[in-house]
């Protein structure tokens, strides 16, 4: 591990003054990522920046009846929360679907969205890898690539953003609250990560020195008519090859308005909001979720070892879309698939 | 006394005051030094355990302000002011212990919840974070809930069974020693 000093703000001011003070200053939350990530050298900062004890705790209710989360809530306060159980269920079981109950009680919101891939190579800083050191080339193309993308790839990197919480946040139309040295604003999720295109060191749309201060979640009303849906190597405490996050609105038997969020497959949570709207109107069959999965998983390409990822994934879509509609969602501590 | 690197790579150390199983410590500290290795290295609280130092076995659970979190990813720094239990300071925790073991500890005995032992100082004090979360009510619901810790031994069965029977019954119950 690299040598750094420690700085702990305790106003949200202080602490993007702290981060634009030292070239090098990294923010540290619930630290389940990066301490991890300074044990590989694979993160070098000059200095921690604390954000521990900023008044970014709470859970608060919006006008539209959504909820806007602190950054620092954990992913544990934000799954148990009655609000959040019973508005946006499909946040909580996703939430509850990742990591173990250790983890959730330490990882915060802000850095669930900032966590980095789990791709092995960028892990071990001997060997190239472009998210990492750019320019240095891409192993994981010919390399082991089981658990990488299959959609939004580059050449340049085939890495896939690990997080469930990100995979529902995207279905739910979530935005994230940012301040920075030029002042506040607000990003869809949807544009929040980006795909590496020829810059796969940047996993997101966040600018230097910018702090998350909160998630919001704006109203839904999709009552049980929702599933998160993770397919992985054991039933528990293993990242996602494909997970979905589907919610379904219906009227008078037809399918009113669809949300689908795709994890595990791509360096974002996966949506198509063209393929989403054409199934408006459509009745609730397997016919019509099979087109939609074809249509989701458009150009989706395998490397190898991550193949199966096709099939699967459009399985998994099927499924999940099966059980938003009969209003029967995967249960995160009974795994038989319903 | 915690131990100091050499002067050369010596950066600033840091005052950091913990309870640690209710007894008060004033430490200085490197920032880089995760909670784990300040208990095991510097403190000498060797229940703790390290198994992989990356948040994937669960060994290292230790509860910070009564919440279950892995000692092996959290930097000592962070933990100022905040209280720590580890597996050496759980049976306090139980009034009615009465100077004898946690109710979980005498379940684990009396299910024969584990074979070489590793994994139990971590086991324990997750099952007291899970106990105090109050979020499971069934065996399936423990198993799943207990998923953050390993055991390579594979006496998950056991583990399963003695943490919902405490759950369940509130003691060890009648398997009794
Ligand atoms: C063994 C293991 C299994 C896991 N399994 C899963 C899983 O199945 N599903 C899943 O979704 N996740 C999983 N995780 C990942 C876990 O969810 C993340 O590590 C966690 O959410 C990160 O949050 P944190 O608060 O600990 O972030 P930190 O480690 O503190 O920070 C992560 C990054 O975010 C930055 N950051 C943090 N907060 C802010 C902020 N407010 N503003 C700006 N920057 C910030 C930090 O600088 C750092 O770059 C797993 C982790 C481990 C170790
Ligand atoms: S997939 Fe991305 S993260 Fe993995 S080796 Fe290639 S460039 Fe690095
Ligand atoms: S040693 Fe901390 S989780 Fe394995
Ligand atoms: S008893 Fe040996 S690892 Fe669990």
């Amino acid at each position: 591990m690299i040598r750094f000093d420690y700085v702990r703000p305790t106003s949200v001011p202080d602490a993007v003054k702290a981060l634009a003070a030292k070239p090098g200053a990294q923010v540290i939350a619930g630290g389940t990522n990066l301490v991890d990530l300074l044990k590989y050298d694979v993160a070098k900062p000059s200095r921690l920046i604390d954000i521990n004890r900023l008044p970014l705790r709470a859970i608060e209710d919006t006008a539209d009846g959504g909820l806007k989360l602190g950054a620092l809530v954990t992913n544990a306060d934000a799954a148990y929360d009655v609000r959040v159980a019973q508005r946006f269920p499909l946040l909580a079981s996703a939430i509850l679907a990742g990591a173990s109950a250790q983890l959730r009680n330490a990882a915060t919101t802000g850095g669930n969205l900032l966590q980095r891939t789990r791709c092995l190579y960028f892990y071990d800083p001997h060997v190239p890898c472009n998210k990492r050191e750019p320019g240095t080339g891409c192993p994981a193309r010919t390399g082991v690539n089981r658990n990488l993308a299959v959609l939004g790839t580059s050449e340049h990197c085939i890495a896939t953003h690990p997080s469930d919480m990100c995979v529902a946040l995207a279905a739910l139309n979530a935005v994230v609250h940012v301040t920075g040295p030029a002042g506040e604003r607000q990003i869809a999720l949807s544009d929040f990560h980006r795909v590496p295109g020829d810059r796969p060191d940047l996993d997101n749309t966040l600018e230097r020195g910018e702090l998350i201060t909160a998630v919001e979640v704006p109203f839904s009303d999709f009552g049980r008519h929702y599933t998160y849906l993770k397919l992985r190597d054991r039933l528990s405490y293993a990242f996602a090859l494909v997970s979905v996050a589907a919610a379904v609105r219906l009227d008078a038997g037809r399918i009113d308005e669809l949300r689908v969020a795709l994890g595990g497959v791509a360096p974002k949570p996966w949506r198509n909001l063209e393929a989403e709207g054409l199934l408006a109107g459509a009745a609730p069959e397997r016919r019509a979720y099979e087109a939609f999965a074809d249509r989701l998983l458009a150009g989706a390409q395998g490397f190898g070892d991550n193949d199966f990822k096709l099939g699967l994934a459009r399985r998994a879509i099927v499924r999940a879309l099966t059980q938003a509609v009969a209003g029967t969602p995967q249960s995160q501590s009974d795994k038989r698939v319903a | 006394m915690l131990q100091r690197t050499d002067a050369s790579q010596r950066g600033e150390l840091y005052r950091v005051k913990l309870a640690i199983n209710g007894a008060p410590h004033d430490v200085e500290v490197a920032p880089w030094v995760t909670l784990l290795d300040l208990l095991r290295e510097g403190l000498g609280l060797t229940g703790t355990k390290k198994g992989c130092d990356h948040g994937q076995c669960g060994a290292c659970t230790v509860l910070l302000d009564g919440m279950r979190v892995n000692a092996c990813l959290l930097l000592a720094v962070t933990c100022d002011d905040r209280a720590i239990t580890t597996i050496e300071g759980v049976a306090s925790l139980e009034p009615t212990a009465g100077g004898g073991l946690h109710p979980l500890q005498d379940a684990f005995m009396d299910h024969d919840a584990f074979q070489c032992g590793y994994c139990t100082p971590g086991q324990i004090c997750s099952a007291v974070g899970l106990i105090a979360e109050g979020h499971a009510h069934s065996r399936d619901e423990v198993r799943e809930l207990m998923s953050g810790n390993l055991c390579r031994c594979g006496a998950y069965s056991n583990i399963a069974d003695a943490v919902w029977q405490v759950l369940r019954d509130g003691t060890a119950g009648e398997g009794g020693r």
